[in-house]
Protein backbone atom coordinates (compact mmCIF):
# COMPACT_ATOMS: atom_id res chain seq x y z
CA UNK A 1 0.00 0.00 0.00
CA UNK A 2 2.65 2.52 1.10
CA UNK A 3 5.01 1.56 -1.66
CA UNK A 4 2.18 2.28 -4.09
CA UNK A 5 1.87 5.80 -2.73
CA UNK A 6 5.61 6.28 -2.77
CA UNK A 7 5.70 5.19 -6.37
CA UNK A 8 2.76 7.42 -7.23
CA UNK A 9 4.55 10.41 -5.75
CA UNK A 10 7.49 10.01 -8.11
CA UNK A 11 6.88 11.84 -11.38
CA UNK A 12 7.99 8.94 -13.52
CA UNK A 13 5.56 6.44 -12.06
CA UNK A 14 2.82 9.01 -11.83
CA UNK A 15 3.22 9.65 -15.54
CA UNK A 16 2.95 5.94 -16.33
CA UNK A 17 0.05 5.16 -14.00
CA UNK A 18 -1.98 8.25 -14.93
CA UNK A 19 -1.51 7.41 -18.61
CA UNK A 20 -3.23 4.09 -18.01
CA UNK A 21 -5.92 5.61 -15.78
CA UNK A 22 -7.04 8.47 -18.02
CA UNK A 23 -8.90 6.45 -20.71
CA UNK A 24 -10.79 4.51 -18.02
CA UNK A 25 -11.66 7.63 -16.07
CA UNK A 26 -12.76 9.33 -19.28
CA UNK A 27 -15.05 6.43 -20.17
CA UNK A 28 -16.58 6.39 -16.68
CA UNK A 29 -17.12 10.15 -16.90
CA UNK A 30 -18.95 9.83 -20.22
CA UNK A 31 -21.10 7.00 -18.88
CA UNK A 32 -22.01 8.93 -15.74
CA UNK A 33 -22.84 12.06 -17.72
CA UNK A 34 -25.11 10.19 -20.12
CA UNK A 35 -26.97 8.34 -17.39
CA UNK A 36 -27.14 11.36 -15.11
CA UNK A 37 -28.51 13.60 -17.86
CA UNK A 38 -30.95 10.90 -18.97
CA UNK A 39 -32.39 10.39 -15.49
CA UNK A 40 -32.25 14.09 -14.76
CA UNK A 41 -33.80 15.45 -17.94
CA UNK A 42 -36.20 12.66 -18.94
CA UNK A 43 -36.95 10.45 -15.95
CA UNK A 44 -37.15 12.81 -12.99
CA UNK A 45 -40.64 14.27 -12.50
CA UNK A 46 -41.17 18.02 -12.71
CA UNK A 47 -41.10 19.79 -9.36
CA UNK A 48 -44.50 20.57 -7.80
CA UNK A 49 -43.44 24.15 -7.18
CA UNK A 50 -40.76 25.03 -9.68
CA UNK A 51 -41.97 23.02 -12.69
CA UNK A 52 -39.27 22.13 -15.18
CA UNK A 53 -36.75 24.84 -14.40
CA UNK A 54 -35.52 23.12 -11.25
CA UNK A 55 -33.61 20.76 -13.57
CA UNK A 56 -30.82 23.31 -13.81
CA UNK A 57 -29.82 22.13 -10.34
CA UNK A 58 -28.41 18.96 -11.90
CA UNK A 59 -25.63 21.16 -13.23
CA UNK A 60 -25.72 23.93 -10.65
CA UNK A 61 -25.41 21.87 -7.47
CA UNK A 62 -22.56 19.61 -8.60
CA UNK A 63 -20.70 22.63 -9.95
CA UNK A 64 -21.04 24.41 -6.60
CA UNK A 65 -19.89 21.28 -4.76
CA UNK A 66 -16.91 20.95 -7.07
CA UNK A 67 -15.95 24.59 -6.61
CA UNK A 68 -15.58 24.01 -2.88
CA UNK A 69 -14.12 20.53 -3.21
CA UNK A 70 -11.33 21.68 -5.52
CA UNK A 71 -10.34 24.53 -3.22
CA UNK A 72 -10.15 22.21 -0.23
CA UNK A 73 -8.35 19.58 -2.30
CA UNK A 74 -5.80 22.17 -3.40
CA UNK A 75 -5.25 23.18 0.22
CA UNK A 76 -4.71 19.53 1.20
CA UNK A 77 -2.28 19.06 -1.69
CA UNK A 78 -0.35 22.15 -0.69
CA UNK A 79 -0.25 21.01 2.93
CA UNK A 80 1.21 17.71 1.67
CA UNK A 81 3.68 19.63 -0.43
CA UNK A 82 4.65 21.79 2.54
CA UNK A 83 5.10 18.89 4.95
CA UNK A 84 6.66 16.17 2.80
CA UNK A 85 7.94 18.29 -0.05
CA UNK A 86 6.34 16.13 -2.72
CA UNK A 87 6.53 18.12 -5.91
CA UNK A 88 3.77 16.14 -7.54
CA UNK A 89 1.27 17.57 -5.03
CA UNK A 90 2.15 21.03 -6.18
CA UNK A 91 1.85 20.05 -9.85
CA UNK A 92 -1.62 18.62 -9.21
CA UNK A 93 -2.72 21.67 -7.21
CA UNK A 94 -1.60 24.24 -9.75
CA UNK A 95 -3.29 22.23 -12.50
CA UNK A 96 -6.56 22.36 -10.54
CA UNK A 97 -6.96 26.11 -10.08
CA UNK A 98 -8.31 27.01 -13.51
CA UNK A 99 -10.86 24.20 -13.28
CA UNK A 100 -11.89 25.29 -9.82
CA UNK A 101 -12.45 28.81 -11.08
CA UNK A 102 -14.49 27.47 -14.03
CA UNK A 103 -16.73 25.38 -11.79
CA UNK A 104 -17.26 28.37 -9.52
CA UNK A 105 -18.16 30.50 -12.51
CA UNK A 106 -20.49 27.80 -13.82
CA UNK A 107 -22.24 27.57 -10.44
CA UNK A 108 -22.71 31.34 -10.39
CA UNK A 109 -24.02 31.53 -13.95
CA UNK A 110 -26.42 28.60 -13.64
CA UNK A 111 -27.54 29.95 -10.29
CA UNK A 112 -28.40 33.31 -11.75
CA UNK A 113 -30.12 31.71 -14.77
CA UNK A 114 -32.26 29.84 -12.26
CA UNK A 115 -32.71 32.89 -10.06
CA UNK A 116 -34.28 35.03 -12.77
CA UNK A 117 -37.49 32.97 -13.19
CA UNK A 118 -37.60 31.83 -9.53
CA UNK A 119 -36.61 34.84 -7.47
CA UNK A 120 -37.31 37.38 -10.22
CA UNK A 121 -33.76 38.69 -10.24
CA UNK A 122 -30.40 37.72 -11.69
CA UNK A 123 -28.50 38.44 -8.54
CA UNK A 124 -29.13 39.02 -4.86
CA UNK A 125 -26.57 39.69 -2.16
CA UNK A 126 -27.47 36.52 -0.39
CA UNK A 127 -24.99 34.67 1.80
CA UNK A 128 -24.30 31.70 -0.43
CA UNK A 129 -24.11 33.68 -3.63
CA UNK A 130 -21.80 36.21 -2.06
CA UNK A 131 -19.47 33.64 -0.57
CA UNK A 132 -19.38 31.77 -3.88
CA UNK A 133 -18.46 35.02 -5.63
CA UNK A 134 -15.69 35.62 -3.11
CA UNK A 135 -14.47 32.08 -3.72
CA UNK A 136 -14.21 33.01 -7.39
CA UNK A 137 -12.12 36.06 -6.42
CA UNK A 138 -9.85 33.85 -4.34
CA UNK A 139 -9.31 31.53 -7.30
CA UNK A 140 -8.65 34.48 -9.61
CA UNK A 141 -6.22 35.99 -7.09
CA UNK A 142 -4.35 32.70 -6.95
CA UNK A 143 -4.22 32.42 -10.75
CA UNK A 144 -3.08 36.04 -11.09
CA UNK A 145 -0.34 35.57 -8.51
CA UNK A 146 0.92 32.33 -10.02
CA UNK A 147 1.00 33.76 -13.52
CA UNK A 148 2.79 36.91 -12.32
CA UNK A 149 5.78 35.02 -10.94
CA UNK A 150 8.26 33.85 -13.56
CA UNK A 151 9.85 30.92 -11.79
CA UNK A 152 7.40 28.01 -11.69
CA UNK A 153 8.52 26.59 -8.39
CA UNK A 154 8.42 29.91 -6.59
CA UNK A 155 5.05 30.59 -8.17
CA UNK A 156 3.66 27.30 -6.92
CA UNK A 157 4.92 27.87 -3.40
CA UNK A 158 3.60 31.42 -3.25
CA UNK A 159 0.27 30.25 -4.61
CA UNK A 160 0.21 27.43 -2.09
CA UNK A 161 0.64 29.85 0.76
CA UNK A 162 -2.17 32.00 -0.59
CA UNK A 163 -4.46 28.97 -0.86
CA UNK A 164 -3.66 27.94 2.70
CA UNK A 165 -4.36 31.45 3.98
CA UNK A 166 -7.58 31.44 1.96
CA UNK A 167 -8.70 28.12 3.36
CA UNK A 168 -8.53 29.55 6.88
CA UNK A 169 -10.62 32.40 5.61
CA UNK A 170 -13.29 30.36 3.82
CA UNK A 171 -15.31 29.25 6.85
CA UNK A 172 -15.02 32.79 8.24
CA UNK A 173 -16.31 34.28 4.99
CA UNK A 174 -19.00 31.65 4.79
CA UNK A 175 -20.40 32.31 8.26
CA UNK A 176 -19.89 36.06 8.19
CA UNK A 177 -21.98 36.45 5.05
CA UNK A 178 -24.46 33.91 6.38
CA UNK A 179 -25.13 36.00 9.47
CA UNK A 180 -25.08 39.15 7.45
CA UNK A 181 -27.80 38.30 4.94
CA UNK A 182 -29.47 35.16 3.71
CA UNK A 183 -32.16 34.11 1.25
CA UNK A 184 -30.83 30.94 -0.32
CA UNK A 185 -32.66 27.73 0.54
CA UNK A 186 -31.12 25.58 3.24
CA UNK A 187 -29.27 22.35 2.50
CA UNK A 188 -31.51 19.55 1.25
CA UNK A 189 -29.01 16.77 0.59
CA UNK A 190 -26.05 17.20 2.90
CA UNK A 191 -27.85 17.29 6.21
CA UNK A 192 -27.48 14.54 8.72
CA UNK A 193 -30.96 13.05 8.80
CA UNK A 194 -32.90 11.83 5.77
CA UNK A 195 -32.45 14.00 2.67
CA UNK A 196 -35.60 16.02 2.01
CA UNK A 197 -35.47 15.35 -1.70
CA UNK A 198 -37.29 12.58 -3.52
CA UNK A 199 -35.13 9.61 -4.61
CA UNK A 200 -36.13 10.11 -8.28
CA UNK A 201 -34.45 13.53 -8.14
CA UNK A 202 -31.67 12.55 -5.77
CA UNK A 203 -30.41 9.74 -8.02
CA UNK A 204 -29.65 11.92 -11.06
CA UNK A 205 -28.19 14.59 -8.80
CA UNK A 206 -25.74 12.14 -7.29
CA UNK A 207 -24.96 10.68 -10.71
CA UNK A 208 -24.19 14.15 -11.99
CA UNK A 209 -22.09 14.92 -8.93
CA UNK A 210 -20.06 11.78 -9.56
CA UNK A 211 -19.80 12.66 -13.24
CA UNK A 212 -18.41 16.09 -12.38
CA UNK A 213 -15.97 14.55 -9.95
CA UNK A 214 -14.69 12.03 -12.51
CA UNK A 215 -14.55 14.74 -15.16
CA UNK A 216 -12.38 16.82 -12.87
CA UNK A 217 -10.03 13.96 -12.06
CA UNK A 218 -9.70 12.99 -15.72
CA UNK A 219 -8.83 16.51 -16.79
CA UNK A 220 -6.59 17.27 -13.85
CA UNK A 221 -4.52 14.19 -14.61
CA UNK A 222 -4.18 15.26 -18.23
CA UNK A 223 -3.16 18.75 -17.17
CA UNK A 224 -0.77 17.49 -14.53
CA UNK A 225 0.95 15.25 -17.10
CA UNK A 226 1.45 18.18 -19.43
CA UNK A 227 2.71 20.33 -16.58
CA UNK A 228 5.06 17.57 -15.51
CA UNK A 229 6.51 17.18 -19.00
CA UNK A 230 7.22 20.89 -19.10
CA UNK A 231 8.77 21.11 -15.66
CA UNK A 232 10.84 17.96 -15.90
CA UNK A 233 11.86 18.33 -19.50
CA UNK A 234 15.52 18.00 -18.60
CA UNK A 235 15.21 14.89 -16.48
CA UNK A 236 16.42 11.47 -17.50
CA UNK A 237 13.11 9.64 -17.51
CA UNK A 238 11.58 12.00 -20.04
CA UNK A 239 14.56 11.65 -22.34
CA UNK A 240 14.17 7.93 -22.01
CA UNK A 241 10.46 8.13 -22.86
CA UNK A 242 10.78 10.31 -25.91
CA UNK A 243 14.21 9.28 -27.05
CA UNK B 1 15.58 34.10 23.76
CA UNK B 2 18.64 36.21 23.90
CA UNK B 3 18.59 39.32 21.79
CA UNK B 4 15.07 38.85 20.51
CA UNK B 5 13.58 41.84 22.29
CA UNK B 6 16.42 44.20 21.26
CA UNK B 7 16.07 43.05 17.65
CA UNK B 8 12.31 43.59 17.79
CA UNK B 9 12.62 47.10 19.19
CA UNK B 10 15.49 48.00 16.88
CA UNK B 11 13.33 47.22 13.85
CA UNK B 12 10.33 49.00 15.34
CA UNK B 13 12.42 52.09 16.11
CA UNK B 14 14.07 52.06 12.71
CA UNK B 15 10.78 51.78 10.84
CA UNK B 16 9.17 54.53 12.89
CA UNK B 17 12.18 56.76 12.35
CA UNK B 18 12.13 56.10 8.61
CA UNK B 19 8.45 56.97 8.54
CA UNK B 20 8.97 60.26 10.37
CA UNK B 21 11.80 61.26 8.07
CA UNK B 22 9.30 61.04 5.18
CA UNK B 23 6.55 63.07 6.75
CA UNK B 24 4.91 63.86 3.44
CA UNK B 25 4.39 60.22 2.63
CA UNK B 26 3.06 59.69 6.11
CA UNK B 27 0.12 61.98 5.42
CA UNK B 28 -0.78 60.47 2.05
CA UNK B 29 -2.86 57.48 3.18
CA UNK B 30 -4.69 59.72 5.64
CA UNK B 31 -5.56 62.24 2.95
CA UNK B 32 -6.62 59.36 0.74
CA UNK B 33 -8.91 58.13 3.55
CA UNK B 34 -10.41 61.60 3.95
CA UNK B 35 -10.87 62.23 0.24
CA UNK B 36 -12.61 58.91 -0.46
CA UNK B 37 -15.14 59.68 2.28
CA UNK B 38 -15.66 63.18 0.87
CA UNK B 39 -16.44 61.74 -2.55
CA UNK B 40 -19.53 59.93 -1.30
CA UNK B 41 -21.68 62.97 -0.43
CA UNK B 42 -20.65 64.48 -3.75
CA UNK B 43 -21.16 61.33 -5.79
CA UNK B 44 -24.14 59.68 -4.12
CA UNK B 45 -26.20 62.38 -2.42
CA UNK B 46 -25.71 65.05 0.27
CA UNK B 47 -28.95 63.98 1.95
CA UNK B 48 -28.08 63.59 5.70
CA UNK B 49 -30.61 60.81 6.14
CA UNK B 50 -28.99 58.68 3.45
CA UNK B 51 -25.46 59.57 4.54
CA UNK B 52 -26.17 58.45 8.08
CA UNK B 53 -27.32 55.14 6.66
CA UNK B 54 -24.31 54.45 4.47
CA UNK B 55 -21.71 56.08 6.76
CA UNK B 56 -20.36 52.88 8.40
CA UNK B 57 -19.77 51.23 5.04
CA UNK B 58 -18.31 54.36 3.50
CA UNK B 59 -15.80 54.94 6.28
CA UNK B 60 -14.84 51.29 6.48
CA UNK B 61 -14.33 50.89 2.75
CA UNK B 62 -12.20 54.03 2.77
CA UNK B 63 -10.19 52.55 5.65
CA UNK B 64 -9.75 49.29 3.71
CA UNK B 65 -8.47 51.10 0.64
CA UNK B 66 -6.23 53.40 2.65
CA UNK B 67 -4.72 50.41 4.43
CA UNK B 68 -4.09 48.70 1.11
CA UNK B 69 -2.57 51.86 -0.30
CA UNK B 70 -0.22 52.33 2.64
CA UNK B 71 0.72 48.66 2.85
CA UNK B 72 2.17 48.53 -0.62
CA UNK B 73 5.54 49.81 0.50
CA UNK B 74 5.77 47.82 3.71
CA UNK B 75 8.63 45.62 2.52
CA UNK B 76 9.57 47.44 -0.69
CA UNK B 77 12.34 49.64 0.73
CA UNK B 78 13.88 46.81 2.71
CA UNK B 79 13.72 44.59 -0.33
CA UNK B 80 15.45 47.15 -2.54
CA UNK B 81 18.31 47.97 -0.19
CA UNK B 82 18.89 44.40 0.93
CA UNK B 83 18.00 44.77 4.60
CA UNK B 84 15.19 42.28 4.12
CA UNK B 85 17.77 39.69 3.19
CA UNK B 86 19.66 40.47 6.38
CA UNK B 87 16.47 39.94 8.37
CA UNK B 88 16.01 36.56 6.72
CA UNK B 89 19.57 35.62 7.62
CA UNK B 90 19.40 36.89 11.17
CA UNK B 91 19.39 34.32 14.00
CA UNK B 92 16.16 35.78 15.37
CA UNK B 93 12.90 34.22 14.19
CA UNK B 94 11.64 36.08 11.14
CA UNK B 95 8.01 35.79 12.25
CA UNK B 96 8.76 37.97 15.28
CA UNK B 97 10.73 40.50 13.28
CA UNK B 98 7.87 40.97 10.81
CA UNK B 99 5.51 41.66 13.72
CA UNK B 100 7.75 44.64 14.56
CA UNK B 101 7.42 45.88 11.00
CA UNK B 102 3.65 45.39 10.96
CA UNK B 103 3.33 47.11 14.33
CA UNK B 104 5.34 50.07 13.05
CA UNK B 105 3.11 50.20 9.99
CA UNK B 106 -0.01 50.19 12.13
CA UNK B 107 1.34 52.94 14.37
CA UNK B 108 1.91 55.25 11.42
CA UNK B 109 -1.18 54.38 9.34
CA UNK B 110 -3.84 52.64 11.45
CA UNK B 111 -3.57 54.79 14.53
CA UNK B 112 -3.90 58.13 12.68
CA UNK B 113 -6.99 56.74 10.92
CA UNK B 114 -8.42 56.01 14.35
CA UNK B 115 -7.83 59.64 15.33
CA UNK B 116 -9.36 60.96 12.14
CA UNK B 117 -12.48 58.78 12.26
CA UNK B 118 -14.50 60.91 14.75
CA UNK B 119 -14.19 63.85 12.38
CA UNK B 120 -15.49 61.72 9.52
CA UNK B 121 -18.33 60.44 11.69
CA UNK B 122 -19.23 64.06 12.33
CA UNK B 123 -19.08 64.92 8.63
CA UNK B 124 -21.43 62.06 7.78
CA UNK B 125 -23.77 62.98 10.62
CA UNK B 126 -23.43 59.71 12.56
CA UNK B 127 -25.14 59.44 15.96
CA UNK B 128 -22.69 59.39 18.85
CA UNK B 129 -23.37 55.75 19.73
CA UNK B 130 -22.48 54.69 16.21
CA UNK B 131 -19.40 56.89 16.30
CA UNK B 132 -18.23 55.07 19.41
CA UNK B 133 -18.82 51.71 17.77
CA UNK B 134 -16.91 52.95 14.73
CA UNK B 135 -13.96 53.89 16.94
CA UNK B 136 -13.99 50.48 18.63
CA UNK B 137 -14.26 48.51 15.39
CA UNK B 138 -11.47 50.55 13.86
CA UNK B 139 -9.32 49.99 16.95
CA UNK B 140 -9.72 46.21 16.61
CA UNK B 141 -10.00 46.15 12.82
CA UNK B 142 -7.08 48.23 11.57
CA UNK B 143 -4.38 45.98 13.12
CA UNK B 144 -6.20 43.10 11.45
CA UNK B 145 -5.99 44.89 8.11
CA UNK B 146 -2.26 45.43 8.59
CA UNK B 147 -1.64 41.79 9.54
CA UNK B 148 -3.68 40.23 6.74
CA UNK B 149 -2.43 42.74 4.20
CA UNK B 150 1.20 42.09 5.09
CA UNK B 151 0.80 38.48 3.88
CA UNK B 152 -0.17 39.73 0.44
CA UNK B 153 2.57 42.33 0.41
CA UNK B 154 5.15 39.72 1.37
CA UNK B 155 3.95 37.49 -1.48
CA UNK B 156 4.20 40.25 -4.08
CA UNK B 157 7.33 42.05 -2.89
CA UNK B 158 9.57 40.39 -5.47
CA UNK B 159 7.34 41.40 -8.37
CA UNK B 160 7.74 44.54 -10.45
CA UNK B 161 4.11 45.61 -10.53
CA UNK B 162 2.55 44.14 -7.44
CA UNK B 163 0.04 46.94 -6.79
CA UNK B 164 -3.02 45.76 -8.71
CA UNK B 165 -2.25 42.16 -7.90
CA UNK B 166 -2.16 43.04 -4.21
CA UNK B 167 -5.70 44.39 -4.44
CA UNK B 168 -6.88 41.13 -5.96
CA UNK B 169 -5.14 39.05 -3.31
CA UNK B 170 -6.02 41.04 -0.23
CA UNK B 171 -9.48 42.53 -0.63
CA UNK B 172 -11.31 39.15 -0.63
CA UNK B 173 -9.55 38.33 2.63
CA UNK B 174 -10.67 41.65 4.12
CA UNK B 175 -14.36 40.91 3.57
CA UNK B 176 -15.11 39.31 6.97
CA UNK B 177 -13.57 42.28 8.78
CA UNK B 178 -15.66 44.65 6.68
CA UNK B 179 -18.88 42.73 7.33
CA UNK B 180 -18.51 42.39 11.09
CA UNK B 181 -17.28 45.95 11.56
CA UNK B 182 -19.96 47.69 9.50
CA UNK B 183 -22.58 45.42 11.02
CA UNK B 184 -21.51 46.47 14.50
CA UNK B 185 -21.58 50.18 13.62
CA UNK B 186 -24.99 49.91 11.97
CA UNK B 187 -26.37 47.96 14.94
CA UNK B 188 -25.01 50.54 17.38
CA UNK B 189 -26.64 53.30 15.34
CA UNK B 190 -29.96 51.47 15.63
CA UNK B 191 -29.53 51.14 19.39
CA UNK B 192 -28.90 47.40 19.37
CA UNK B 193 -26.18 45.50 21.28
CA UNK B 194 -22.90 45.11 19.40
CA UNK B 195 -20.92 42.80 21.68
CA UNK B 196 -21.37 39.80 19.40
CA UNK B 197 -19.76 41.45 16.39
CA UNK B 198 -17.01 42.99 18.51
CA UNK B 199 -16.14 39.62 20.02
CA UNK B 200 -15.95 38.20 16.53
CA UNK B 201 -13.59 40.93 15.41
CA UNK B 202 -11.48 40.36 18.51
CA UNK B 203 -11.40 36.62 17.79
CA UNK B 204 -10.29 37.33 14.22
CA UNK B 205 -7.56 39.60 15.58
CA UNK B 206 -6.29 36.87 17.89
CA UNK B 207 -6.34 34.38 15.02
CA UNK B 208 -4.45 36.79 12.76
CA UNK B 209 -1.94 37.62 15.50
CA UNK B 210 -1.10 33.96 15.91
CA UNK B 211 -1.14 32.78 12.29
CA UNK B 212 -0.35 35.80 10.14
CA UNK B 213 3.27 36.33 11.34
CA UNK B 214 4.09 32.73 10.37
CA UNK B 215 2.44 33.19 6.98
CA UNK B 216 4.20 36.54 6.40
CA UNK B 217 7.57 35.01 7.24
CA UNK B 218 6.92 32.04 4.93
CA UNK B 219 5.79 34.37 2.15
CA UNK B 220 8.94 36.48 2.49
CA UNK B 221 11.10 33.37 2.31
CA UNK B 222 9.29 32.32 -0.87
CA UNK B 223 9.60 35.77 -2.44
CA UNK B 224 13.30 36.00 -1.67
CA UNK B 225 14.25 32.52 -2.86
Amino acid sequence: MWTFFHKLASPKHFYRISGKLIPWLGAITALLFVSGLYFGLFKAPPDYQQGESYRIMFVHVPAAWMSMFIYTFMAVLYAIHLIWNIKLADVMASSSAAMGASFTFLALVTGSLWGKPMWGTWWVWDARLTSELILLFLYLGYIALVSAIEDKRTAARAGGLLILVGVVNIPIIHYSVEWWNTLHQGPTVTKLDKPSIHPSMLLPLLLMALAFQCYYFTLVLVRARTELLERERRSAWIKELFG
Amino acid sequence: MNGLAPAFFAILRRDLMLAFRHRGELANPLLFFLIIVTLYPLGVSPDPELLRKIAPGVIWIAALLAALFSLENLFRGDFDDGSLEQMLLSPQPLSVLVVAKVLAHWLVSGLPMLLLAPLLALLLDMPSKAAWALETTLAIGTPLLSLIGAIGVALTVGLKRGGILLTLLILPLYIPVLIFATNAVAAAGAGMPVEGQLYFLAALLVLALTLAPVAIAAALRISMS
